[in-house]
């Protein structure tokens, strides 16, 4: 019998031949990722545990990547941010994205993509659940908490239960208006946001292969909305291209067997697609754009891993390009890479820049996760009343960005750029 | 470890997620501070919708609730491990849920801040806030003050973990650290 990618990733991490869903095995780790958030008390058990002296196991593998309270006032926000930095500085980290200083990045899970710390067949554990998302790359990369991340890196090592596979298959042209985005909320809208609870959620298929990385990183960020412990997409030509032009560091590209045992498979034709939204307050609240035109929004919101990326700004200002929003739009570009292509990408001699301040957008803020999540009371487009936002994020739930009274839509880039210029949901082939 | 838990019930529905146990303005609180810990306690639970009671009451410390009775998903979104910590913190010992979500179950597990317990009968629409139950661990039961009395799941090698003291406490005493 033969094993699911999931499985041959967690066998070489743990030096067997071979491993089942279900066993319980220790694993070697490629990358520990951690940011300013779970960052100091990460550190704080670390140093707890193994001693005040202790090194890391391999400061090569231990990224830092403060980006969630970045552009705030909040004291205790800069207090930690500083934790990270005198540990960087004490551990010698050369991979600490450090905030106020040139080598500032931005959001975790789309820096370690664009600075090649991304890779094939590896294993990589950071203190974030959307952490899933580098299972874009063909690796096996899941989100734990602070405890876990102080033991591995400390010893390099976790114990990890192999999960089972739900599998699934896209086939077919993507049709126009449709992106990775409304394939994971039509995924997330079918099992629920339990239906992969303890599950790998593997996808494959003619539509993935032909999807372009960063629209393969959004559905596997997505992985974990509906409880999956990873996410993952076989490695192929397109990954190769991405990963080989940002490391020369080696790696080895596993896929699952064609004999592999699965949990299940469901089967998509991409022609049947649509735009879909996930409506207040559950990623797994799907709906159909085009049939939400009487739900009326106050607010759009592009950013975050899952949707700040340059495509789906490039997306977003496909849509607003000469054309007015009439609704507060706010733009977050996930890293500094993504705000220096704002003023780099050009549509029909325009930067993206450019076309969101003449579709009447708020200027763009410095990268971070900003309202995303809520975070301090002073965050960029923090949702603070009963606004009704629609957004290129990932998570819906009460409070998710901010005030518990806020009402939360997600949808992809295209979506949320056509129901900013008419102030209800609305299908993006509307504008197209 | 005593294996009996005894005392009144919080209850919430299914998909309580993390930013509902603990809203993400304090996750600026650092856990390993101790008195950042006391204060994360105190705002557990805060980000349930209202119309729910507070789990600890305005200007206390501690929660007169021992234990939270949940649906299904408990936990699920973030890897914050701030939320079970939030929890314990909080003077909450046990979960009693019909599904967890796999992150929040394991920091439970590796934080040892309290017991994650499954529950096959839906326990979330036969309790209500403020019942007094009693979780017996060993035979894997919760008892009403009425007497009736619910199986749990065991909770199997994660019950070791959690009486250890967490994941730390676990490896140092069956060799796998020093
Ligand atoms: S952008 Fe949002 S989902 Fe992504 S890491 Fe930041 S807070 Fe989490």
């Amino acid at each position: 019998m033969g094993m699911t990618i999931t499985e041959k990733i967690l066998a070489r991490a743990a030096g067997r031949p071979s491993v089942r869903a279900g066993d319980n095995v220790w694993v070697q780790a490629d990358i520990l990722m951690t940011h300013d958030v779970c960052g100091p008390g990460t550190i704080g058990i670390f140093q707890k545990e193994f001693g005040a002296k202790a090194r890391v196991w391999n400061s090569e593998r231990v990224i830092l990547t403060p980006d969630h309270y970045i552009f705030t006032a909040d004291a205790k926000c800069h207090r930690n941010v500083e934790i990270c930095r005198a540990f960087a500085a004490e551990q010698a980290l050369p991979y600490f994205y450090d905030p106020g200083t040139p080598s500032y990045s931005g959001v975790c899970h789309v820096t370690l993509p664009q600075k090649g710390h991304c890779r094939p067949g590896e294993v990589l554990f950071g203190t974030d659940s959307h952490t899933c998302t580098y299972g874009a790359f063909g690796a096996f990369a899941t989100g734990i908490g602070n405890t876990d991340a102080a033991f591995v890196m400390g010893t390099g090592r976790l114990l990890v239960k192999v999960p089972a596979t739900l599998r699934f298959v896209v086939d077919g042209g993507l049709p126009k208006g449709v992106m990775g985005k409304d394939i994971i909320l039509r995924v997330i809208g079918d099992i629920g946001v339990d239906g992969g609870t303890y599950r790998a959620l593997e996808f494959c298929g003619s539509t993935i292969r032909g999807l372009p990385m960063s629209e393969r990183i959004t559905i596997c960020n997505m992985a974990i909305e509906a409880g999956g412990k990873n996410g993952i997409i076989a490695a192929d030509k397109t990954t190769l291209e991405y990963v080989r032009a940002r490391t020369d560091k080696p790696f080895t590209c596993v896929d699952s067997d064609p004999d592999a045992e699965v949990l299940s498979e469901r089967r998509y034709r991409a022609e049947e697609l649509v735009p879909y939204v996930a409506l207040p307050h559950s990623p797994d609240n799907l709906a159909k754009a085009s049939d939400c035109g009487d739900v009326r929004i106050d607010r759009a919101y592009v950013g975050s891993c899952t949707g700040g990326k340059t495509e789906d700004f490039i997306a977003a200002a496909s849509i607003l390009r000469g054309r007015k929003v009439c609704v507060d739009t706010y733009l977050v570009p996930a890293t500094t890479e993504v705000a220096a292509d704002l003023q780099r990408e050009t549509i029909g001699g325009k930067t993206l820049a450019q076309i969101f301040q003449e579709a009447g957008c708020i200027e763009p803020a410095p990268p971070s996760c900003a309202a995303c999540l809520g975070g301090p009371l002073d965050t960029f487009g923090r949702a603070n009343g009963s606004e009704v936002v629609i957004s290129t994020t990932n998570r819906n739930f009460p409070g998710r960005m901010g005030s518990k009274a806020a009402s939360v839509i997600l949808a992809s880039p295209l979506t949320t750029a056509a129901s900013a210029l008419t102030g209800r949901i609305t299908d993006p082939r509307e504008f197209m | 470890m005593a294996q009996r838990i005894r005392g009144n019930v919080f209850v919430v529905g299914d998909n309580i997620d993390t930013d509902q146990i603990i809203p993400a303005q304090y996750l600026n609180l650092v856990p390993t501070i101790p008195e950042e810990y006391a204060k994360l306690g105190t705002y557990a639970l805060s980000g349930l919708p209202d119309g729910y009671p507070r789990l600890v009451p305005e200007g206390a410390a501690k929660s007169p609730y021992v234990i939270v009775v949940a649906g299904r998903n408990f936990g699920c979104g973030s890897s914050r491990e701030h939320a079970p910590v939030s929890l314990g913190a909080a003077g909450v010992r046990a979960v009693v849920a019909e599904s967890y979500a796999r992150i929040f179950f394991r920091n439970c597990m590796a934080t040892g801040e309290l017991y994650p317990v499954e529950s096959p009968k839906r326990l979330c629409d036969l309790l209500k806030t403020g019942d007094e139950v009693t979780l017996d661990l060993e035979a894997g039961t919760l008892t009403t003050a009425a007497g009736a009395t619910y199986p749990l799941q065991p909770l199997g090698d994660a019950k070791d973990v959690i009486d250890a003291g967490g994941l730390f406490a676990f490896a140092r005493k069956s060799g796998m650290i020093r």
